[in-house]
This record gives C-alpha cells, sequence and structure tokens, in this order.
C-alpha cells in the first residue's frame, strides 16, 4: 500500500512539473461527446489560457455530486460544471465549493444572487408532443389530469426532470399538489428511471406526451428537420432547470477556474451551448439565438422553489408523489 | 475426505471463493465504514423488498417452466438452422435493458404489433404496464437462459440411454420420467435460483414497465441512496437485504438438489428414437415456433430500426467498441481463473450448497461494488486508470454464477464417472485437468465463454462510476447518444452491441462444440 501512494505521489508530482497547467473539469457525460458543447468550448479555451483543459465526464448531474462527495477533498477536480439548481443545496453543503466572485449580465428570468455558482445555461421543463396529438393539447396540469391523453415521467429517485416535475407541481399548487397528482395518475402510462428512456418510449408511440424540456422541439427543427415535435404551454407556469458550474476550494489551479467561469458566460462559450446541449443560453450571445429557437413556446411565468428549500422540499412532495401514485 | 471421488485439490477452489466473497464483502465494509449510522429501512423499502421478490418468483417461475418443453423439444428435433436458432436464443438475455425493452414493445405496447392486430379485430387494447409487464420482459430475457442452461442438461443425458430407449420402444412419455424428469429435478432448481437473483437486481425494467413507483425495487432504492440522497448506510443496509434474499434463494433451491450422475457414455451424436410419431412433431414444431416468435420479434425490431443507424454513428462508437471488447476478453480471462476451480472444489463436495457463493457476484448491487471499490481505490490511485480492469472483475463477478451453474453438473458427473478411474491411475492435479476435465467439459467451457463475454459486452453496470469519456464501452456511448436525442444512432450502435455479443457468443460456443454434433 506505502509503494503504491509513493508511486502515486511522485506520478502526480511529475504532473505537476509538467509546463502547461492543467486544468480538470468534472462534467456529465453528454458535455464531452463530440456532439455536445465540451470539444468546442475546449479548443476555444486553450487557444486563450495557455493551459490543458481536460474535461472528465462522469453519468449526469447527480451522479457527479455522489462522485465528488466520494472523493472528497481529494478530488483533482478544479471545477464541477453540470450541476442544476435542485442539486445547489446539497452541493453547497459539502463545503467543497469556493465562491467565484463572477458578476456578468444574465439573460435569465430570474435574478441570479449566487455568490458560488455560476449559470452557464438554463431552460424550462415541459411536456412534449407530436402534432398528432387526438385532443387539443392541454393548458394546465388540471387539464392535462381530466383528458385521456397518456404522458410518460422520469422518477424523481433516479432522474433530474423527474425531481424537476415535483417541484413544477409543488411550485404551482402548493398544498394543492396532492390533488394534482392524484388526478394525474391516471394520465401516467409509466414513470421511467432516466430522461432518456421516457424520451425513447415517447418517440416509440408509447404515450402522447413526454416530460422534458421547451427547446426539446429545436433539436428536432434543427438536426433532424422535422417541426412535427411542440411543447405543450401551460398557464400556471413552467419550473425552470438552470445549470450551474462552480469552483472547488481545493483547486490547485484556482486562477484558471476563475478564468475558466469567465470563459464559461462570455459570448464564445455561450453560442455553442444552445445547438449543442439544446438549452437557452445564461447570457444571449451577441449574435442572438439560432434560427429555430423563436419558435419554441415562451412561458408566461417562470417557476422556481429557492435553492435552499428544494431539499425539505423534495422529501415532502415525494411522499405525496408516491402516495398519489402508488393507489 | 469422505465425498471426494476424486483427487481434484480443493485448495485453489476454495482460494478463489474466499477470493470472491472477499471482493464483495471488502466493497460493503467500505461502503458502510465511510456512511454515518444511518436510521434502517422504512416502510417504502419494505413495500420494494415485497414487490422485488414477487415479481422475482413470477418471473422465475414462469421462464422455467416454459423453457422445460421449449428445451425438450429442440433436444428432440434436428432442423435447418436450429444451431443459428440457439445461438439468437442468448440474444435478448445481453441487451442493455432498453433497447430490449423498446423491442418488446413494438410487440407488445400501445402501437405495437399485438394492440393493432387487437384493433382491426376490434379488441380493446392491452396495456403491458404492470406487474404482468415487468414479468414478460423478465420471461422475455430468461427464457433463452433457461431453455439454453436445460440444453445442456438434456445434452448431458449420453447418447446410449436414448438408444436403449428407443430399443425399448419407451414411448415419450416413460421416456420422460425415466431419463428427462430425474435430470430436470437437478437442473431446474439451480437454474430458477439463478433468474430468481437476476430478475431480483433488474430495476430498469421494472421501473419502465412496471407502470409507477408500486413497481420499486430493492436495486432502485439503492440507486437512490447513492445517487441522490448519498446515504451510503442506507445503500449498504438495503445491499445486505438483497444479498440475504439472494443467498436464502440459492441455498434453498441449491440445498434440495441430490446429486445424480447420468452415468458415463461414450459420447455418440446423440440421435433420437422417440416422439417420431406425427403428434409430437406438431408439438414440438408449434412449441419451437411460438417460442422463435416471441424471441425474434422484438429483436428484428432492435435490427430494422438499428439498421437506418449504422449510417450515422459518430467515430466514439468504434473507440467505445474496441473497449467493449477488450474488456470482454479480460472478463473472460479472469472468469476462467476464477470458475474453474471453483467449479472443481464445488462439484468435489457432496451438496451443491457452497455454490450458493457464486450467487453473490450477481446479488450484490454493481453500484455497491463499484462505489464500495471506488472508496478503496481512491485514496491510492485515480480510479478512473483501473475503469477497465475493475469493469471486466465486475462482470466477470456478476457473469459467475451462471458459469458454475453450467460447469458444475457436467464436472460433477465427470468426476463421479471417471473419478475411481482417475484415482486408479493415480492421475491428479494438471494432470487430471488437461486429460479429463477440460476436453469433458469443453461444450460448456465455449458456452460459459461465450456467455460471460457476450455478458460484459453489453454491461453498463459499473463502468458508469469509473469512466472518463476515454474509456467509455459500447453501451454507455449508446445511452449518451440516447441522452443528446440522437435516437437513431443510438438504435444503431445497439444494433452493433447485438452483433458483437453475438460473434462473441458464437465464437466461444462453436469452439465448445467443435466436433461435437449438438
Amino acid at each position: 500500500m506505502k509503494y503504491l501512494t509513493l508511486a502515486a505521489g511522485v506520478l502526480g508530482a511529475s504532473a505537476a512539473w509538467a509546463e502547461t497547467p492543467e486544468l480538470t473539469v468534472y462534467t456529465y457525460d453528454s458535455f464531452v461527446t463530440e456532439w455536445g458543447p465540451g470539444p468546442a468550448i475546449e479548443e476555444g479555451f486553450e487557444a486563450e489560457c495557455g493551459c490543458d483543459l481536460k474535461f472528465v465526464g462522469m453519468g449526469d448531474g447527480a451522479a457527479l455530486l455522489a462522485r465528488l462527495k466520494l472523493e472528497g477533498a481529494r478530488s483533482d477536480a478544479d471545477i464541477v460544471l453540470g450541476l442544476d439548481t435542485s442539486l445547489v443545496a446539497a452541493a453547497k453543503e459539502t463545503e467543497l465549493f469556493a465562491p467565484s466572485g463572477l458578476q456578468a449580465d444574465y439573460d435569465l428570468p430570474i435574478t441570479w444572487e449566487d455568490e458560488v455558482f455560476v449559470p452557464y445555461d438554463w431552460g424550462y421543463f415541459a411536456f412534449v408532443h407530436g402534432a398528432d396529438l387526438s385532443a387539443p393539447a392541454p393548458t394546465d396540469f388540471k387539464a392535462l389530469a381530466e383528458s385521456d391523453l397518456k404522458i410518460v415521467i422520469q422518477d424523481p429517485r433516479s432522474s433530474t426532470p423527474g425531481l424537476g416535475l415535483l417541484m413544477w407541481v409543488k411550485a404551482a399548487y402548493g398544498d394543492e399538489a396532492p390533488d394534482v397528482w392524484a388526478g394525474l395518475a391516471d394520465n401516467v402510462v409509466t414513470v421511467t428511471k432516466g430522461w432518456s428512456e421516457a424520451y425513447g418510449l415517447f418517440l416509440e408511440g408509447e404515450a402522447d406526451m413526454v416530460l422534458s424540456y421547451t427547446t426539446s422541439p429545436a433539436y428536432h427543427l434543427i438536426a433532424e428537420e422535422d417541426d412535427s415535435k411542440t411543447a405543450a404551454l401551460f398557464d400556471e407556469g413552467h419550473y425552470m432547470q438552470i445549470e450551474v458550474a462552480g469552483k472547488l476550494a481545493g483547486s490547485d489551479q484556482p486562477d484558471l477556474a476563475d478564468r475558466f467561469l469567465q470563459y464559461l458566460v462570455s459570448d464564445a462559450a455561450q453560442s455553442v451551448l444552445p445547438t449543442t446541449n439544446w438549452m437557452y443560453p445564461a447570457v444571449t450571445p451577441e449574435g442572438g439565438l439560432p434560427e429555430g429557437f423563436e419558435g419554441m413556446i415562451q412561458p408566461g411565468k417562470a417557476l422556481l422553489v429557492p435553492n435552499g428549500d428544494v431539499p425539505a422540499l423534495r422529501e415532502e412532495a415525494l411522499d405525496e408523489w408516491l402516495t398519489a401514485l402508488s393507489r | 475426505m469422505a465425498d471426494r471421488a476424486v483427487a481434484l485439490s480443493g485448495k485453489t477452489g476454495l482460494f478463489a471463493a474466499a477470493l470472491v466473497a472477499g471482493l464483495i464483502l471488502a466493497a460493503l465494509v467500505a461502503v458502510f465504514t465511510a456512511a454515518d449510522v444511518g436510521a434502517g429501512l422504512g416502510p417504502a423499502d419494505w413495500a420494494a423488498v415485497r414487490f422485488t421478490a414477487t415479481q422475482a418468483v413470477w418471473s422465475a417461475v414462469l421462464s422455467v417452466l416454459l423453457a422445460v418443453p421449449v428445451a425438450r423439444a429442440l433436444a428432440r428435433r434436428r432442423f435447418w438452422g436450429r444451431g443459428a436458432l440457439i445461438t439468437l436464443l442468448g440474444a435478448p438475455f445481453i441487451l442493455p435493458v432498453i433497447v430490449a425493452v423498446l423491442g418488446l414493445l413494438t410487440v407488445f405496447g400501445r402501437s405495437g404489433v399485438l394492440n393493432q392486430f387487437g384493433a382491426a379485430l376490434g379488441l380493446p387494447p392491452v396495456s403491458i404496464y404492470g406487474l404482468h409487464g415487468v414479468v414478460l420482459a423478465h420471461v422475455f430475457f430468461n427464457l433463452p437462459l433457461a431453455t439454453r442452461l436445460l440444453l445442456q442438461g438434456w445434452q448431458g443425458i449420453p447418447s446410449e440411454r436414448f438408444r436403449l430407449a428407443g430399443q425399448l420402444q419407451m414411448t415419450p412419455r416413460a421416456l420422460f420420467l425415466a431419463l428427462e424428469w430425474p435430470m430436470l429435478r437437478q437442473v431446474l432448481p439451480g437454474v430458477a435460483a439463478l433468474i430468481f437473483v437476476i430478475c431480483l437486481t433488474s430495476f430498469a425494467v421494472a421501473l419502465t414497465l412496471g407502470g409507477g413507483p408500486r413497481a420499486t425495487t430493492i436495486e432502485l432504492a439503492i440507486y437512490q441512496a447513492f445517487r441522490f440522497d448519498f446515504d451510503l448506510g442506507r445503500a449498504a443496509l438495503l445491499s445486505v437485504v438483497q444479498l440475504v434474499l439472494a443467498g436464502a434463494a440459492a441455498v434453498a433451491a441449491l440445498w434440495l438438489i441430490p446429486p445424480i450422475s447420468m452415468g458415463g457414455g461414450l459420447d455418440r451424436p446423440l440421435r433420437r428414437w422417440d416422439a417420431l410419431g406425427g403428434g409430437q412433431r406438431v408439438l414440438d414444431g408449434g412449441v419451437i415456433t411460438v417460442a422463435a416468435l416471441f424471441l425474434l420479434l422484438p429483436l428484428g425490431a432492435v435490427v430494422l430500426r438499428g439498421l437506418v443507424g449504422l449510417g450515422q454513428l459518430p467515430p466514439s462508437v468504434w473507440q467505445a467498441t474496441l473497449n467493449s471488447i477488450l474488456v470482454a476478453g479480460l472478463s473472460v480471462m479472469v472468469l476462467a481463473a476464477l470458475a474453474l476451480p471453483m467449479a472443481g472444489w464445488i462439484a468435489t463436495r457432496r451438496r451443491g450448497g457452497v455454490e450458493a457463493i457464486g450467487l453473490m457476484g450477481l446479488a450484490a448491487s454493481p453500484l455497491m461494488i463499484g462505489t464500495g471499490w471506488f472508496i478503496l481505490i481512491n485514496p491510492v490511485l485515480d480510479p478512473a486508470r483501473l475503469s477497465l480492469p475493475v469493469t471486466a472483475l465486475v462482470n466477470a463477478l456478476m457473469a459467475l454464477p451462471f458459469v458454475l451453474r453450467i460447469l458444475v453438473p457436467r464436472l460433477r458427473e465427470t468426476l463421479q464417472d471417471y473419478g475411481p478411474l482417475t484415482q486408479t491411475l493415480g492421475m491428479n492435479g494438471w494432470a487430471l485437468w488437461r486429460l479429463l476435465v477440460l476436453p469433458r467439459l469443453r461444450p460448456q467451457l465455449g458456452f460459459a465463454a461465450g456467455l460471460t463475454g457476450a455478458l460484459s459486452v453489453g454491461d453498463l453496470g459499473v463502468i458508469a462510476l469509473f469512466a472518463d469519456q476515454d474509456r467509455a464501452t459500447l453501451p454507455l456511448q449508446m445511452y449518451r447518444l440516447m441522452g443528446a436525442y440522437r435516437m437513431e444512432a443510438a438504435a444503431g450502435a445497439a444494433l452493433l452491441l447485438l452483433i458483437l455479443a453475438l460473434a462473441v457468443f458464437f465464437i466461444c460456443d462453436k469452439w465448445g462444440r467443435w466436433h461435437a454434433d449438438a
């Protein structure tokens, strides 16, 4: 064991002697794939930083946080990119993050006041459906509950969109949430482990609607030239998901980490995100949004549970959800 | 050692078994020590335990009962394409869950073939979601496995017996009672226990087709505890419950089996004289057709969908394919080193209870093993460096029970039949393995290697925790494609995966069946 530690120490030391500094960014899987935003952002940042930017992809946002907790203060990561607003409170509790000190002119539907995390993109949850919907698209949860439309949702115990839906209903209806879920119970065809499974079932024709994002139709429109997918606009407002990045307190490259966060909200990075991550940029780039995004539905009201209230509310909402759907 | 009929050393086997148990327990202990003191399990957890056990019992019993006529029909008939059909039988089992589920839905789903056919006849739509859907999917996954394992049992009956039965003009019924039933009695409980354990740890199937949170399994609760709550204590506790359930099933099933030898024979190619009558032919033909349709229609859907996507595969998929082949190769090697000595050790025992150790590898949640070893490795080395070896090891652990189930009955038989002779000749150690065991077990070894390789190719479990993008395997890359809306490319990757897994399986299995007309 001792020798292994020694060997690891030597390896680590030799990396530190190397001339170009290395910035390690932990992120979720889809960010780093060749069709994700990772490669373009890596190229852009490396061109100006004189450093080696290394993305490490691991699962989804929740897996990212779990991994960080496992590694603790010993983590190699300098930056964690890809947590969302429902995980921010849990992430802060680890005390592994340092304040970013970054000020930017965000184009978010809400005012961003968090000092630790930097938002880089965001979206609204929405029910996406095809053009051939048998009934008029519902305009709120109650209309959805009364309709015969079948929906697929994600399990809040294993997926972030699933958790987002819980928060959505809770934020829109408060104490009435259990009744809304009771009404929705017969619309829910099934609950899946993650977003991919649910979206796959929907495309397969297993359900009329699927819980996804208002920007999902943009993918079909821009990448597949298919304009048959739409998101239903709900009058009670849509719940937001804001994706954030943060700097680790234990980073050995704090200055480089700051520069990366700065780069992340710059035009160069922000203009990459819409058509790679299929979300809205946190700071609208000078050139505006790509063509096709203007056709996406615009929710009248943005819902978001304050980050700090999420953990407690999640417990309560999860219980209500389980009770309503287990009947 | 009075129960030893042969000088097969038990030491390496005992060591291998201890190693397997040690690997799993070390992970469990690591998770427990990293955890705060937990609050124990709540009523929701116990509901999950109940549902898990219920669906697993149904799935195991149905898979095994349905596999008996299918395996019997396949054992009795020779027809064109039989070999290919048997190879294809392995396919559902090795597919990533979501691919297989989407395949199933093209037949049984809301807009699937069955419902469209029903609608044309004016029947109300049938919903697949619920306990019956979960069981249906599990039967789809496990019926082929059960069939293959039972077929191995049939092939273990010496051909001379069937020749004799033919001369005695035994009726199919009499032959079943005299030859087939004793074999089934020996093989069935183990196969059922194996499938029970597989279904115990499944959670994506149960959740997707269960239709809602009623269909919560222990594995989902473990997943939630690790990923969202980061409640290691609860995760470890749930892992223990899962291990205990699986262990109890294994011991109950394996303890009951009396060691039965079918008697040594000359191993001529199996030819059957019974069941030549027309009624029997129609029966077997019908059974094989129905089973083939049930298994091949969803697979056909996977293939059709995949063909469209093959052209859209991004380059990273090919790197992932190489990684998958590497993992499969490593898994087969690790497994051979673990399974052969263990099988040798178990086969010299009178009772089969110790085989339960092998089942632990399957019953332990891969997430638990992965996290445990992450905690152990992390202070020393960057876990990402070890992602492929660890994945290979965990895959080998998960394949271990299948392989033991394949090897042990045949090995036990070989040792009982030839043990006295080898002792007279003073054969032991390596010579015994080389001259007797390995040649006698060649078909089983080929099948076992093929199954392990194919399973590793399709596995997703532990790699997700350790891997970074350079070390992704094919199934992981497929999920990433799905996660980026690229469903067609993902379907292409799924087809590639199917082809790769079948190729691995076919090559190994073919090697095993060299010179054997079976």
